[in-house]
């Protein structure tokens, strides 16, 4: 299905593209829209400082092109400016991402992965690259990409594979979004399709890219393409690059590759990754890291598709107050000492968390450290084995030293229940299982189970506004949620977003806000987006940040209309929607703060005080 | 709770005189160790509940519990199915520590994992003096005779050299699974059942017992069997 001028517009391949959201920012700021919100009346709650930044000058031809998006004919035909070019191929993204590398392909013939055509997966990236321009920082180096054409083939012992995807297929260029992870010497970590050993030429490519960049005192940031954005993220001895297809902003998609280095940061310790590549430069990481590829294939289909990860804050499971503060008072209760987290998990979302007090006054527990737990409680075996006990890092609460994590459903078979408990005391665990049974002994009495397996997320129709499909509601500190864990509400996603694709659309279009929201060059604080299926608007202010999507026939006087009455009835319904007052306890009579000062149990020591029961 | 005992399949005798006698409890912590992939928590979902099912990589050790009734006495069997991903080695220790009976699992069909449960096994020598863990060699994948690489004398011998126990196993057909536990059991409660310090009674606690078990068994955690 691809059509005839934007196959031209690839075989051609050579025309550079700039970055899309940087050169010719489409308007979504319309002048009319500021002029009505202006004079709108919010309720008092809500804070009115969307004036002088918002109201930035906008070429008129931008203007015009964002209200023709309106025409969905219009939209289909034109490829001639970067609104409607945005917009289809979101829609139509899997058809239009031919390949970039312009070679006819012969590569049919060849079909064994193992004979793994190192160059051809390479040469992907290297076409890419040579048609692409290169974005520092600092001084430009322009027309200088041959050094790329030397990188090394150098071949990597064969290690179990994970994937079997046929590297130099065109499926597999055609995904949406790579992930590599390699060493600073080049050896191939991780990859998201296909195994890292058929693709460790590409992995060589980018080290060489990223070495020659370094080599001039630069730090390689991204590389735009036509069809492909190209972000790079080096941490510590880890390079991360992520290639991706999804119009997504590079700060957006540097924030998922973070993400992975977190993921696998909670697996191993940033501490031990140095430790281990000061000893050995060329060090092979996926000896440690086998097995847990799965947990980051998880992970980067969670960042696809779960708004929480753009969001940077959790989503907790609407809950009436009172079956939420029994639910931490039952925690409250089990405790044990070294016990600092206890959250308790439906579904994949919070139901509750209670905190030790002193271990983390002066800190709170970060979105990431939550998404990074809930997304191996996923990829644990616990619903098959009863009760897990196993070392975890939370990178934004301390890279370096390990938490003691307790997993374990409570309500097998179905297991949608999950309690998580996490111990400062790596020998803690029959204290800690014990606590778990008070905790069982409790919801039984309570009959909380039953009430629990009730819980619905809630539909945006409950918010009784006619035009409004779906919204993300963002609070910030205020003086009562201070130090409390970043949460975020959003109603079900319901027709016309039921199919994947059409969730995925939508979950585009919110990124899409997000980044013009979030650009770094200008930000904004309001926009107002009339896409071809659906009106949007975004808004942040120092309370919050919402983002709503309306029907495309929506007025600009109904929508603020309406996020007013959403506004209120989210008010209306906070305790409810969020966690509020989350109980804390104390746990530790002598508080070591280990955790947080970082000398804790990273060494194997059996320093703790407390009597070993294993 | 004799509800929630898992069948036994072949006529095992694993729960053959448990009626009524009040028999002593006692706890046996056994590990299962060896390289990743070679089936330990497929024979610990054996143990627990007799099923076979897909599993994925461990994260970190699964805990679970099986009691087996030998003629004079229970023992509770608290298995820690450690993960064996390399990641994880650094930390195995605090799961092995105080084990009575360790399983050394590998799997038939991949040499390496034989010659990684030496491995463990060297270390497993360095903890321990003789005597105070019982160790089995378990050549696991049984069924997977087409692609067997490491044979049964081989297995056989290195167990007799080292003074080991020696089982094949297939998790999942279930063959000689019992068979396993069973000797297991018996061999444990030989060599440690009554000798000090051996092996530590185990206490009902409140929640478990008899008067509650009615409101607690639909959320007895799916591995647990027996009291
Ligand atoms: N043919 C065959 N396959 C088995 C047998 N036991 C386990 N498997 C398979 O081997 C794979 C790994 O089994 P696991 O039980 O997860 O291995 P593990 O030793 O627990 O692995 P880690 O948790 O990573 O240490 C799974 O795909 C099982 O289905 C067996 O007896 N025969
Ligand atoms: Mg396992």
């Amino acid at each position: 299905m691809e059509r005839d001028n934007h196959q031209e517009g690839v075989a051609e391949g050579v025309k550079i593209c700039d970055p899309p959201a940087e050169s010719n920012p489409p308007a979504d700021t319309l002048a009319t829209s500021l002029s009505l919100l202006g004079n709108h009346m919010f309720p008092d709650p809500v804070e009115r400082n969307y004036g002088t930044t918002v109201n930035r000058e906008e070429p008129v031809d931008s203007l015009l092109s964002d209200v023709s998006a309106e025409e969905p004919s219009l939209n289909a035909e034109s490829h001639s400016n970067q609104v409607t070019k945005l917009e289809t191929e979101e829609t139509e993204s899997p058809e239009c991402q031919n390949n970039v590398a312009t070679q006819p392909s012969d590569r049919g013939a060849q079909d064994a992965a193992t004979d793994s055509d190192q160059g051809d997966s390479g040469e992907f990236v290297v076409t890419m690259l040579a048609k692409a321009k290169l974005e520092e920082q600092g001084l430009g180096m322009k027309g200088r990409s041959s050094p790329l054409l030397e990188a090394g083939t150098e071949e990597y012992p064969a290690f179990m594979s994970h994937r079997d995807e046929d590297v130099t297929a065109d499926s597999w260029r055609q995904h949406r979004k790579h992930v590599f992870v390699l060493s600073e010497a080049g050896k191939p970590i991780y990859s998201r399709y296909g195994s890292e050993e058929a693709l460790s030429s590409t992995m060589g490519v980018m080290m060489a890219l990223v070495s020659f960049v370094q080599s001039g005192d630069n730090i390689i940031r991204s590389v735009y393409s036509e069809e492909n954005t190209v972000v790079f993220l080096q941490k510590g001895p880890l390079v991360l690059v992520c290639v991706s297809s999804s119009r997504q902003s590079e700060r957006q998609l540097r924030g998922e590759l973070l993400y992975v280095y977190y993921q696998i940061i909670s697996m191993l310790t940033q501490a031990s990754i140095s430790r281990i590549f000061e000893h050995k430069k060329n060090y092979d990481l996926r000896r440690l890291l086998a097995g847990s590829e799965k947990i980051l294939d998880g992970l980067l289909n969670l960042v696809d598709s779960d708004p929480s990860f753009l969001l940077a804050a959790v989503h907790c499971l609407p809950l009436a107050s009172s079956l939420r503060d029994s639910l931490s008072q039952i925690l409250q209760k089990a405790i044990t000492p070294n016990l600092v987290f206890s959250i308790l998990i439906a579904r994949n979302q919070l139901l509750t968390i209670v905190q030790e007090k002193t271990v983390i006054e002066d800190t709170r527990l970060e979105p990431a450290d939550v998404h990074l737990l809930l997304n191996l409680i996923g990829a644990s075996s616990a619903f098959q084995a009863g009760e897990i006990w196993t070392p975890i890092c939370l990178p934004l609460f301390n890279p370096d030293c390990y938490f003691y994590a307790y997993i374990s459903y409570l309500d097998p078979p179905e297991c949608t229940v999950c309690l998580l408990l996490l111990s400062t005391d790596k020998e803690a665990f029959y204290s800690v299982a014990e606590c778990k049974r008070k905790i069982e002994e409790a919801m039984v009495a309570q009959n909380s189970l039953s009430l629990i397996a009730k819980v619905q997320s809630y539909s945006v129709s409950q918010v009784g506004v006619s035009d409004l499909r779906h919204f993300m509601y963002k609070p910030f500190d205020v003086p009562d949620n201070y130090r409390q864990l970043t949460q975020f509400t959003s109603p079900e996603m319901e027709a016309p977003y039921s199919s994947e694709e059409e969730k995925m659309r939508l979950l585009d279009l919110y990124r899409y806000m997000h980044s013009r929201i979030h650009s770094t060059s200008r930000p904004l604080k309001l926009i107002y987006h009339v896409a071809e299926r659906e009106t949007l608007l975004a808004w942040v202010t120092s309370k919050f940040e919402l983002y709503t999507c309306f029907s495309p026939l929506v007025t600009k006087a109904c929508a603020i209309t309406a996020i007013t009455k959403l506004l209120r009835w989210i008010k209306k319904e906070e305790d409810r929607l969020f966690i509020r007052y989350p109980p804390k306890y104390s746990t530790t009579p002598n508080p070591s703060k280990s955790s947080r000062g970082g000398k804790s149990d990273q060494q194997d020591s059996t320093d703790n005080g407390f009597l070993s029961l294993l | 709770m004799g509800e929630n005992l898992p069948r036994v399949p072949r006529g095992s005798q694993l729960h053959s005189d448990t009626l009524s006698r009040p028999v002593r409890t006692l706890r046996v912590k056994m590990v299962l160790l060896g390289s990743s992939g070679v089936g330990k928590s497929s024979l610990a979902m054996r143990f627990g509940k007799d099923e076979f099912r897909n599993t994925s990589p461990t994260v970190g050790c699964a805990y679970l519990t099986r009691v087996v009734h030998l003629s004079n006495v229970t023992l509770r069997f608290e298995i820690w199915d450690t993960a064996g991903q390399e990641k994880y080695h650094s930390v195995t220790p605090l799961y092995y520590r105080g084990a009575h009976a360790a399983l050394l699992v590998y799997d038939i069909s991949q040499r390496e994992t034989f010659i990684r449960a030496q491995v463990w096994l060297k270390e497993l020598e360095n903890q321990y003096t003789p005597g105070s863990t019982v160790i089995w060699l378990v050549g696991n994948k049984g069924d997977l005779v087409e692609d067997r690489q490491v044979s049964v004398q081989e297995g056989q011998s290195l167990a007799n050299d080292r003074g080991l126990s020696f089982m094949e196993t297939s998790a999942l057909s279930g063959e000689q699974i019992s068979e396993l536990l069973l000797a297991v059991a018996h061999r444990v409660y030989e060599c440690m059942g009554e000798q000090q310090g051996g092996l530590s009674d185990w206490q009902e606690t409140p929640l478990v017992d008899l008067h509650h078990k009615d409101t607690f068994s639909p959320f007895a955690s799916c591995c647990k069997v027996g009291p």
